[in-house]
């Protein structure tokens, strides 16, 4: 024990000066939560189209949908849209409905459009469609700060854990990791040492990336004993798989070029920074992580997520100790 | 005089390599063992496999009568061939480190590396970080951890290789001095004349197995190196 911990602390403080992991564990991933967010998901959460009626509002009464204003004439209407004020306002008349829409909201115009399309059809006998809310299915997902924010957290968490078994190759070409395999202390000690360093060393950046995209960019995460669990267990994961790769590696170049395909292929694929359609996004920690989150944030239970990326890691963890030799 | 270290029909195959056949020798208390040998004749295989570092496929290795453990491996100092040691650190944070694997009290351990760092010459150096020393201040540290401990028998395994006459003279005391303190040393080396000087006795390996085994002045006719190439041939092996 001792002896592990003693491994354990040295390694830390070996790795505390090495700039590169504070780069692939906390910088990469914030800047490029930060861009993605900017670039693609934006700060202020989902677009909201203001709308407006002369008449009769053609928008069933629902919760769900957007508030229509009531506005007094077609004149005050075209006011309100050239002002900015509204995006869209539906005139009904006799017979007639039509949207006077604005140039800079091009969407909301062409949903108002729809809607006034659809309005201007009526269907005989009861609407064929219910809608039905589901609020479960609405919460349990991410907003793009936190998608974007947890996604890049845990691309760059693999390569972070990368950077650990790097140092453990680096021991074993040194002859360090001989000279501690010879000592009175079980293998096991000095395994356990050298990958609770990379454990913690991901955990840490994990934790750093959590409070930075919370506070810098309104990522919410969740309740923080789930997300710490489901950060133990991805990084458990992400240790355990790259033991298994470099495990099947003849040189140490070999297992870190192996590593970092498995870690930008399973990033990527497994819906990071871009959804994907694939039943082939279940095989990657990524997608559990993703996915155990948003359970988290709609409040259901991550158990299932917790599950998958703990049977992972023990079944690829043991991989491990076959490179805990000199 | 008893067998510090006994080893018996020692064997390791890599796929289709057979790198140590059968090998088997002794060292006694206070003794110091030669293994000479070609490059690749397999003696730090059979080296790695007496410190532990390696497993045997077959064959006995006993260290003081008994079968390794961890016991016994905490009376082996180990001296591998490469430096190994932590270039970040310093002369002293590596013998703390080391003294630590060796379960050394911090107390005890600060006593044994001011004796350690006097022994090698390196006291005036020992907070400099092991990146700014010359290859044979590296080499005198990597012994020193090897010695740390106060192992009964240090294995060693080509300590001199690349270092100036200064500094293999240097060595070459140290370890006398440390013989004639009862402690047994398993010596490889390529230099015949250190295992003339250092060695009571030498064995001879090529292919994993031994050739022939005595004393210098046994094997020595008309030299020791004569006898070495008779044995295992001019052809180049690298």
């Amino acid at each position: 024990m001792r002896a592990m911990l003693l491994i354990l602390a040295q390694d830390l403080r070996r790795r505390s000066k090495d700039s590169t992991l504070l780069v692939f564990a906390i910088v990469l991933p914030l800047g490029m939560a930060f861009m993605f967010d900017l670039v693609i998901g934006g700060s202020e959460g989902p677009v909201a189209a203001r709308y407006g009626a002369v008449g009769a509002s053609p928008f069933p009464s629902s919760p769900a949908l957007p508030p229509v204003v009531p506005v007094a004439s077609e004149q005050e209407a075209r006011e309100l849209v050239e002002r900015g004020r509204l995006d869209a306002v539906f005139v009904t008349g006799p017979g007639s409905i039509h949207v006077i829409g604005s140039v800079d909201a091009p969407i909301a115009v062409q949903v108002a459009r729809e809607i006034a399309e659809s309005a201007a059809l009526p269907l005989p006998g009861p609407p064929p469609i219910e809608i039905v809310e589901d609020a479960t299915a609405a919460t349990r997902e991410l907003d793009p700060a936190t998608h974007y924010a947890a996604g890049s957290a845990v691309f760059f968490m693999f390569f972070a854990v990368l950077f650990g078994f790097t140092g453990l190759y680096a021991e074993r070409s040194s002859g360090t990791l001989a000279r501690l395999l010879a000592a009175p202390v079980p293998r096991a000690s000095v395994a356990a040492g050298k990958l609770l360093s990379g454990l913690l060393a991901a955990l840490a950046g994990m934790a750093v990336l959590v409070g930075a995209t919370s506070l810098l960019m309104g990522a919410r995460w969740g309740h923080p004993a789930g997300v710490a669990a489901l950060c133990v267990a991805c990084v458990l994961a992400a240790m355990g798989l790259s033991a298994f790769v470099a495990s099947f590696a003849r040189t140490a170049e070999q297992a870190a070029t192996w590593q970092s395909v498995m870690a930008t292929a399973f990033g990527l694929l497994g819906g990071s920074f871009f959804p994907v359609g694939s039943w082939f996004v279940q095989l990657t920690p990524h997608h559990w992580f993703l996915r155990g989150l948003a359970d988290l944030h709609g409040g259901a239970s991550p158990l299932p997520s917790l599950a998958v990326l703990l049977g992972v890691a023990a079944l690829t963890l043991p991989f491990a100790a076959r490179l805990v030799r000199a | 005089m008893s067998a510090l270290l006994e080893v018996v029909g020692l064997r390791k195959r890599y796929k289709d390599i057979v790198a140590v056949d059968g090998l088997g020798f002794a060292v006694h208390e206070g003794e110091t063992y030669g293994l000479l040998g070609p490059n690749g004749a397999g003696k730090t295989t059979a080296i790695s496999m007496i410190v532990g570092v390696l497993d045997a496929d077959a064959g006995e290795i006993r260290v003081a009568g008994r079968a390794p453990d961890l016991a016994t491996r905490a009376m082996v100092g180990y001296v591998p061939q490469q430096l190994a040691l932590y270039p970040d650190l310093t002369a002293r944070q590596n013998l703390r480190f080391f003294s630590g694997m060796y379960g050394m009290r911090r107390a005890q351990a600060r006593t044994r590396i001011a004796e350690v760092l006097e022994l090698i010459g390196l006291s005036d150096r020992a907070d400099h970080a092991v990146a700014t020393y010359s290859g044979g201040m590296s080499r005198r540290l990597n012994i020193g951890v090897g010695l740390l401990h106060r192992p009964r028998l240090l294995v060693m395994d080509e300590p001199t290789a690349g270092v100036d006459p200064q500094s293999r003279t240097s060595i070459l005391d140290s370890v006398q001095r440390l013989t004639g303190e009862g402690l047994a040393v398993l010596y490889t080396t390529h230099y015949m004349e250190e295992a003339e000087r250092l060695c009571d006795r030498v064995g001879i390996v090529d292919h994993g197995r031994m050739l022939t085994e005595g004393t210098p002045s046994e094997l020595g006719d008309p030299d020791l190196e004569s006898t070495f190439l008779r044995l295992t041939g001019r052809a180049l092996r690298d």
